[in-house]
């Protein structure tokens, strides 16, 4: 009890304090009615004749219609990206090449608010996050890689790199514009041509992102846009005339797509699931590392393929860092993604709803303890609330199996070697985290933790200098950084000087 | 007198039997977070609760070798009626002043409900003998003083003598009686924001009602990260014990956009129960005509101008 | 009467030991009866290669480095018996000079492949590469020397494990090199070799779920099904030349790993 207390003159704490709706404007976007294909430069109308309602998953109501390219229009816009490809795109002068990423990255920076509300809408994702994240990584790499176009000689000393033609590129729904960039930005500046399918969900970001294009007076068919299901996937990564295919959502798909490419020697790189680890010692500074763990699953609804929906926690600071941990995903605010205030947006799709439901079901089902701050949802949409599952053991499907969502299994260990092996008892291979003041421990567990990004006291940092990509059953080839570049490159002389 | 027990170096044992690790800080993340926070967005009804509640928190503080019983005089009447122009606008918690004004001050406010409070043991410096800072604490109490800020004794705490630190809030505690005791811990001459915490954790094992960042004399002080490492120790002791402290930023904030930003890292760290005066105040001395002004911006919808605003 | 040579018998090399096929089989190569390997064998060397690994990776590069180069002595001085299953000495030389070359890579490979990365915050990030685990390697047909030692010594220099299928026609060298091998300090199971049907093993092995790369180099016409089976557990796939000589064929058994740190006090 404070001193006012005892002498009874205690002021009333009051009762509430709600933060009144703080809601992005949406007239920031101006959306058409119906899309068609970007190919050659132009939004057409599918051959395929098919359209599709895109929605806005905080309210189930469509924002618009989507073309739904079959494999004709497939086959149009790789015909389109060779054309530009032969006619000039490759030929040109690297040094333009870099002006034309460089024109993209300000533009991006120039309407970043007009596609951060975008993104937000479509796919759910909180304005803060968009407006934060989404929107300034994804400027970053364009201005990166347009670095790199006139460079490349010095990335690859010895190698003579040069393009490899045609590049397709199948993106997922969780980060839809960056995702993008990470793909289009070294892509072009490798000197390829692109053929990029946005995901089904959230195709809305990258046809305006033809707006920019048009801005950037990119040459017609350097890159196309072809929307649709994974239909629309597979006829891109079967197309004759695509020299690579990059790839980056679930693992199930990227298997498919490694089968469907054997044989070819197309070039191939995957970014796909992951079931990251989430190591806490005892010795961690854990306000800190209960904000990391904290973005760590809850950032984007945890719909991140390196999310740390793990989480190995030391049994001897185990009761203090779940009472905080729980203490504070009570002050997570789910809602409006709009909201500026909004922590926790919407899940992306009904499907990917129904995927949770159904694994934190199983994970009731096996036993382990759920906790759920309260918190209203709303009644329209998708929703999920922040979930933590406790007295979670190893073989229960929600600590082995990507749930994708704002979901978090809580496991222990005693010793640094306990942590390691069950960190790395898992097919996947994408990131881990690591939580000690002690350096000597991060770096042994960095070297040892089978996985490609290791954020030692933080998490789900991006950059794009920094390459990003799994091993394992998480995928190959990276993203980001001179590393990134790679992909996109072909080299000669220098591999064979046998003799 | 309550002896605090030896503390190695590293200062890893508690101080209480139930007191929190002491633990550390990362840097970086906690700036972060701190950042975060202050990306929230307060508006209309909220930000007007926000600004009300910060004026009934504050200490409105003059602290200049300056200060005359004239000077002091306009401060209470402001503190008592922030704003003449709208009897709406409540008064602050208490006038701040040094131990020669404090009956100037006492009088001021005598019936208004505005309290004083005064800084003792050698502020803002602290580096005075402990008897002399025990003898002054208690002097201004009989001054008249309600609340007494002192400072700790930084030296002694960055020479790893804890136990002298602890031991002279054990006395001044002892010396004030009833009176709140706020222990001022400098952050801005700590160094490192484990020495934030650790600080704030000696201080409330060895008795303050309210732990507080500054003196105001540094221009490194009361920063939302410096204040986000406090609240959660505060938090941690709470969690840990019940026991109740309060937190007082002063210095550096002076904007009505600052004051909202840090009741909401209060707000966000510490729960509803801190929005009090009880356990929450601002020391400044210009942040209050801010406030002012976006109340009745907040009230009538128009952009303010400071002519309309007393200066006191 | 002349004296009547002792024959070898030519056995399989797993786990540091040369056993038999556990199916008793063998197979007739260049006049000899050849260890034909089953499905177990390539299990029982995968479980060695799996569990030699880490200490191989776990070595300094220096050591990794040193124990390579040992390897190179090693093949120079069985110069005349390698000359004889090979095309003669001139490919033992460069086989040799090979094993050297990519033994001077172990300490540099992180320093070209890696990376320090400016980030745009408080961070300090850097790349660095990592063997990928357990490679399983077809070795080339020809030339049956210098196309194994040109596939393997990358493999190994990462600081990955070995299962190799040596060339199904011409397998003697190989076994040659497992004797190498066994006698230069590379610890048991970080190279295994296989003699056998190509057909049957290495479907298995491209298959297998502990295997991480699979170097198709030596896989003749049957590339389509086996990128196939890799696919089961996304293998790296790597396509190189049976003359090779570059740290990018090291590059493609590797992984990168990117490490952040933040910078405060």
């Amino acid at each position: 009890m404070g001193e006012l207390e005892q002498r009874g003159e205690r002021t009333p704490a009051p009762t509430a304090w709600e933060y009144a709706s703080a809601p992005e404007s949406r007239e920031l976007v101006t959306l058409e009615r119906q899309y068609g294909l970007f190919i050659g430069g132009q939004l057409v109308e599918p051959r395929s004749g098919k359209y599709y309602d895109t929605i806005e998953p905080a309210n189930e109501k469509p924002l618009a219609r989507i073309a739904e390219a079959g494999p004709e229009d497939v086959g149009l816009a790789v015909g389109a990206a060779r054309a530009a490809f032969e006619n000039g795109w490759s030929a040109a002068s690297p040094a333009e090449r870099a002006k034309y990423l460089f024109r993209i990255a300000r533009i991006l920076q120039e309407r970043s608010r007009e596609f951060a509300v975008l993104e937000s809408l479509n796919g759910g994702k909180p304005i803060r996050e968009s407006r934060d994240v989404d929107l300034p990584l994804a400027a970053a790499h364009f201005f990166y890689y347009a670095g790199w176009a006139d460079k490349l000689d010095y990335a690859f000393p010895n190698r003579r790199p040069r393009p490899l033609g045609v590049a397709g590129q199948i993106i997922p729904w969780n980060f839809p514009l960056l995702m993008l960039a990470w793909k289009l930005a070294p892509a072009l500046a490798a000197g390829n041509t692109v053929v990029l399918k946005p995901a089904e969900t959230t195709p809305l970001s990258a046809l305006l992102f033809c707006d920019v294009l048009r801005q950037a007076e990119l040459p017609p068919g350097v890159v196309n846009i072809v929307t649709g299901d994974g239909a629309t996937g597979a006829a891109l990564v079967e197309a004759e005339g695509v020299d690579k295919i990059a790839f980056t959502g679930s693992t199930e798909v990227g298997k498919a797509i490694q089968r469907q490419l054997a044989g070819t020697g197309k070039k191939l790189t995957l970014e796909l699931g992951g079931k990251a680890a989430n190591i806490i010692f005892d010795d961690a500074a854990l306000d800190q590392a209960v904000e990391g763990i904290v973005n760590g699953i809850y950032f984007n609804q945890g719909h991140v393929c390196c999310a740390g929906s793990r989480l190995l926690v030391q049994e001897s600071i185990y009761e203090p860092l779940i009472e905080k941990l729980k203490r504070r995903l009570a002050t997570l605010r789910v809602g409006d993604p709009l909201d500026k205030n909004t922590d926790v947006g919407a899940i992306n799709s009904r499907q990917q709803l129904e995927k949770i439901e159904q694994l934190v079901a199983a994970g009731q089902e096996e036993g382990a303890e759920i906790y759920q701050p309260p918190c209203r949802l709303p009644e329209q949409g998708y929703w999920f609330a922040p979930t933590v599952f406790t007295n979670v053991a190893q073989s229960y499907r929600i600590a082995q199996e990507e749930i994708f969502g704002p979901v978090l299994s809580v496991l222990t260990f005693r010793t640094p070697a306990e942590a390691l092996e069950k960190a790395n008892n898992t097919p996947y291979g994408l990131s881990a985290g690591v939580w000690t003041e002690k350096g000597s421990r991060i770096l042994w567990l960095a070297e040892r933790l089978r996985a490609g990004v290791i954020w030692a006291n933080t998490y789900n940092r991006f950059d794009p200098v920094s390459p990003f990509g799994g091993y394992k059953e998480s995928g190959f080839g990276r993203e980001g950084g001179r590393h990134g570049l790679e992909p996109y490159l072909e080299f000669e002389g220098a591999e064979e000087i046998g003799g | 007198m309550a002896q605090a027990p030896v503390l190695p170096a590293g200062f890893e044992l508690p101080l209480e039997p139930r007191l929190p690790r002491i633990g550390s800080v990362d840097q970086v993340a906690l700036e972060a977070r701190a950042t975060d926070l202050s990306r929230r967005s307060i508006k209309r009804e909220a930000k007007l609760f926000a600004l009300e509640l910060a004026v009934r928190m504050m200490d409105l503080t003059t602290l200049e070798g300056a200060d005359t019983p004239g000077k002091v005089a306009a401060l209470a009447a402001k503190a008592i009626r922030p704003d003449p122009a709208d009897s709406s606008v409540p008064s602050v918690a208490t006038v701040c002043v040094y131990p020669n004004l404090v009956q100037t001050a006492a009088d001021r406010v005598r019936g208004s409900g505005v309290k004083v409070a005064a800084v003792a043991t050698a502020f803002p410096s602290g580096q005075s003998p402990t008897d002399l800072k025990v003898a002054e604490a208690r002097r201004v109490v009989e001054l008249g003083a309600d609340e007494v800020d002192m400072v700790i004794d930084r030296g002694a705490f960055l020479a790893g003598r804890y136990a002298k630190v602890y031991d002279e809030i054990v006395q001044v505690k002892e010396a004030v009686g009833e009176a709140p005791l706020k222990v001022i811990l400098e952050t801005g001459e700590l160094g490192t924001y484990d020495n934030v915490r650790r600080a704030s954790l000696l201080a409330i094992a060895a008795g303050a009602d309210f732990i507080k960042t500054s003196t105001g004399k540094l221009p490194l002080a009361a920063t939302p990260p410096v204040t986000l490492v406090m609240l959660e120790a505060i938090r941690d002791v709470f969690e840990e014990t019940g026991r109740r402290v309060g937190m007082k930023p002063a210095g550096g904030i002076r904007s009505a956009k600052q004051a909202v930003q840090t009741l909401v890292l209060v707000h966000e760290t510490l729960g509803l129960d801190w929005l009090t005066p009880d356990l929450f105040r601002f020391g400044a001395s210009s942040l209050l005509n801010d406030v002012l002004m976006q109340i009745r911006k907040q009230k009538t919808g128009s952009y303010q101008s400071p002519d309309y605003f007393t200066i006191d | 009467m002349a004296r009547l040579p002792v024959r070898k018998t030519y056995k399989l090399y797993i786990g540091g030991t040369f056993p038999r096929s556990e199916s008793g089989r063998t197979y007739e190569a260049e006049g000899q009866n050849v260890a034909r390997a089953s499905r177990k064998d390539v299990r029982d060397a995968v479980r060695a290669a799996r569990s030699a690994q880490p200490k191989w990776a776990g070595m300094t590069a220096y050591n990794r480095a040193q124990v390579l180069y040992r390897v190179a002595e090693m093949l120079e001085a069985r110069t005349p018996e390698f000359a004889a299953l090979a095309a003669g000495e001139d490919e033992v030389n460069r086989a040799v000079d090979r094993v050297v070359w990519y033994a001077g890579w172990a300490d540099k490979l992180a320093q070209v492949l890696g990376s320090a990365n400016p980030v745009a915050g408080p961070y300090f990030n850097f790349t660095v590469p990592e063997p990928t685990g357990v490679v399983g390697v077809l070795a080339p047909e020809e030339p049956p020397l210098l196309g194994l030692v040109s596939r393997l010594a990358p493999v190994l220099v990462g600081g990955n494990a070995a299962v190799v299928l040596a060339s199904e026609s011409r397998p003697l060298a190989a076994i040659e090199l497992a004797e190498v091998l066994a006698t230069s300090d590379v610890p048991g199971g970080v190279v295994n070799l296989l003699t056998g049907h190509r057909d049957e093993l290495a479907p298995v092995l491209a298959s297998h779920m502990d295997i991480n790369a699979l170097d198709v180099t030596g896989a003749d016409g049957q590339t389509a099904e086996l990128e196939r089976l890799a696919a089961d557990n996304v293998k790296r796939i790597v396509r190189g030349s049976a003359d090779a000589q570059s740290p990018w064929e090291v590059a493609g058994f590797l992984e990168l790993k990117t490490v952040w740190h933040p910078v405060g006090t």
